[in-house]
């Protein structure tokens, strides 16, 4: 049973049911959503077919510029963190047994695969007055009373990471495993501390890794869209909640669609430089 | 050894930063009064029963299993035999379709959640349960299309080439061989988009949020309209449930060597 191309009708056969499927529920749903961003809005049902530029000009505005702006930098400090903490994370936890490695990758799994709604609840539980940490410090005595730590921007950075760090792990994992246990030998062997190891060889060797890494948080971080309503203010609110509140909220579909084009875009360009410094870590 | 004691403290507290608001959200869902507090006052497992017995969460569960059930079926069924044609023929405008399969796991999902809503509209369908199916089926493709074709990458055409030379014709081959080599990444699939299909909230909203409630959208609304402690006790099964399943895939496969082909697809 060679690997050899398709000649026979029978041979494309297995192909035909998940193309058709792909392209009809997510190709085409993609096309129409990209002709609504140029359609008029219409107050009376959804939106009127026409050819404008209205929903992008909107674009233009201080209030879709200043949510933009807050969206892209939320996002790059998301994914700074969590790259941050994760590399020298990943590190150790290659280093650990077969045992603990599968128990680790399991737990993060678990709290990855857990819904938005569940990581903003217990959140703004473990950040209230009620219920939150704060008690634990009032008990210890470091602080005087209990005070809701949230709604704030803190909240959201916190719930973001909390996201977006097990997907880290696990984005860096595969390739940290296959790094080559035998340069932070060499590295020892020459005298250099861990720490100097881990910093001189560990991290330029990861250079492009980490880069790609960087890019593809920042994408997942830029979809976080429950955690800012549940644990933010109306000003922390990202580009995806307004997707979300003109779709949904306001009926303003053109303008939704608009705004997620250009997401798409953001998001394209941005996962093309990933695959480009893959290319050149492969090289 | 001051390094190593440095480095379980840090290990430690990665593992405390994680575990913490799952801590307390069990804590809350033990309490006596409804009331979220911690520590628990007092210990009852009665938000447990709740999630059972009360028709609105227990009709959210249920509907959420369903939906899970179905959707990753589905998605097993279209990443399958799009597995087996990319690994068995030789047509690389076939991998566009390699590519459609991840796309929507990659972007950000309120796009896609987006792009269904103006679509189920278009067709006039919209809130049809049905249309939730296909929607989480289409976007969570990506995890079985990835376990599988790992699968598919772990055969040895050897055996193949071995079983064509003694008469086996490709039916046979696919039958006694291929399959049974791959069903634990199908299973592992299945898995992967199951528990990623009852968590998923913004797609499960913008198809069907005005006619079926999910769980997460249960607890989101309880989240707006009223507390109480059985969105924990909710909170706490589901993450049991994921523990578990993701558990049994470490302890009948190899979850190290799933996670470590993730990103060659990715």
């Amino acid at each position: 049973m060679r690997r050899e191309p398709p000649r026979n009708a029978a041979d494309y056969a297995p192909i035909v049911f998940p193309g058709a499927m792909l392209v009809i529920f997510f190709v085409i749903p993609f096309s129409i959503m990209l002709a609504v961003s140029f359609f008029r809005r219409n107050p009376a049902g959804f939106y009127s077919p026409d050819f404008v530029f209205d929903n992008y000009a909107r674009f233009l505005s201080p209030f879709f510029g200043s949510v933009l702006g807050f969206s892209l930098l939320l996002a790059i400090l998301v994914a700074i963190i969590c790259v941050a903490v994760s590399v020298p994370f990943t590190v150790l936890l290659t280093r650990a047994s077969r045992r603990a490695q599968t128990l680790w990758l399991v737990a993060l799994l678990s709290v990855l695969s857990l819904s938005e709604v569940i990581i903003g609840f217990s959140w703004s539980t473990l950040l209230s007055r009620t219920a939150g940490i704060t008690n634990l410090f009032v008990a210890i005595g470091l602080m005087e009373a209990p005070r809701a730590l949230l709604p704030g921007f803190g909240a959201v950075l916190t719930g973001m990471v909390y996201q977006a760090l097990p997907y880290t792990i696990l984005i860096l994992y595969p390739a940290i495993v296959r790094l080559d246990p035998t340069l932070m030998e060499a590295a020892r062997t020459l005298g250099a501390s861990p720490t100097r190891a881990f910093f001189n060889v560990v991290i330029p060797a990861l250079r492009n890794t980490i880069v790609a890494t960087l890019i593809m948080v920042f994408v997942f971080a830029l979809g976080s869209y429950l955690l800012p309503q549940i644990l933010g203010r109306p000003r922390h609110w990202t580009l995806s909640v307004l997707i979300t509140d003109q779709a949904i909220l306001q009926s303003n579909m053109p303008f939704a669609a608009a705004m997620a084009v250009f997401l798409v875009l953001i998001s394209l360009a941005l996962v093309g430089l990933t695959v480009m410094a893959g290319g050149r870590r492969e090289a | 050894m001051a390094g190593r004691i440095l480095q379980h403290v840090f290990l430690g507290l990665v593992g405390l930063f994680l575990a913490m608001p799952l801590i307390v959200v069990a804590g809350v869902s033990v309490n006596e009064k409804k009331s979220l507090t911690f520590p628990p006052d007092g210990l009852s497992l009665a938000w447990y029963g709740e999630l059972f017995t009360d028709p609105g969460w227990r009709g959210a569960l249920v509907a959420s299993l369903l939906l899970a059930a179905f959707a990753a079926a589905l998605a097993v069924i279209i990443a399958l035999p799009l597995a087996y044609f990319l690994w068995r023929r030789i047509a690389p405008w076939a991998n566009v379709f390699r590519l459609l399969g991840v796309a929507p796991f990659i972007l950000p999902p309120v796009i896609t959640a987006l792009g269904f809503l103006s679509f189920w509209a278009t067709a006039g369908i919209y809130g049809q349960p049905v249309t939730a199916v296909i929607s989480h089926a289409i976007f969570f493709v990506t995890l079985p299309l990835v376990t599988i074709s790992l699968g598919f990458t772990t055969i040895d055409r050897a055996l193949l080439e071995a079983a064509a030379t003694m008469g086996a014709d490709d039916r046979t081959i696919v039958r006694t061989i291929i399959l049974p080599l791959i069903v634990p990444y199908i299973i592992s699939g299945y898995a992967f988009a199951f528990v990623l299909s009852l968590n998923e909230y913004i797609i499960a909203y913008m198809t069907v949020g005005f006619t079926v409630e999910t769980l997460p959208i249960k607890v989101f609304n309880a989240l707006r309209y009223g507390y109480t402690p059985t969105m924990a006790s909710a909170s706490v099964v589901f993450v049991l449930l994921a523990a578990l399943v993701f558990g049994l895939i470490a302890r009948f496969g190899d979850i190290r060597r799933l996670l470590g082909a993730m990103r060659s697809e990715g």
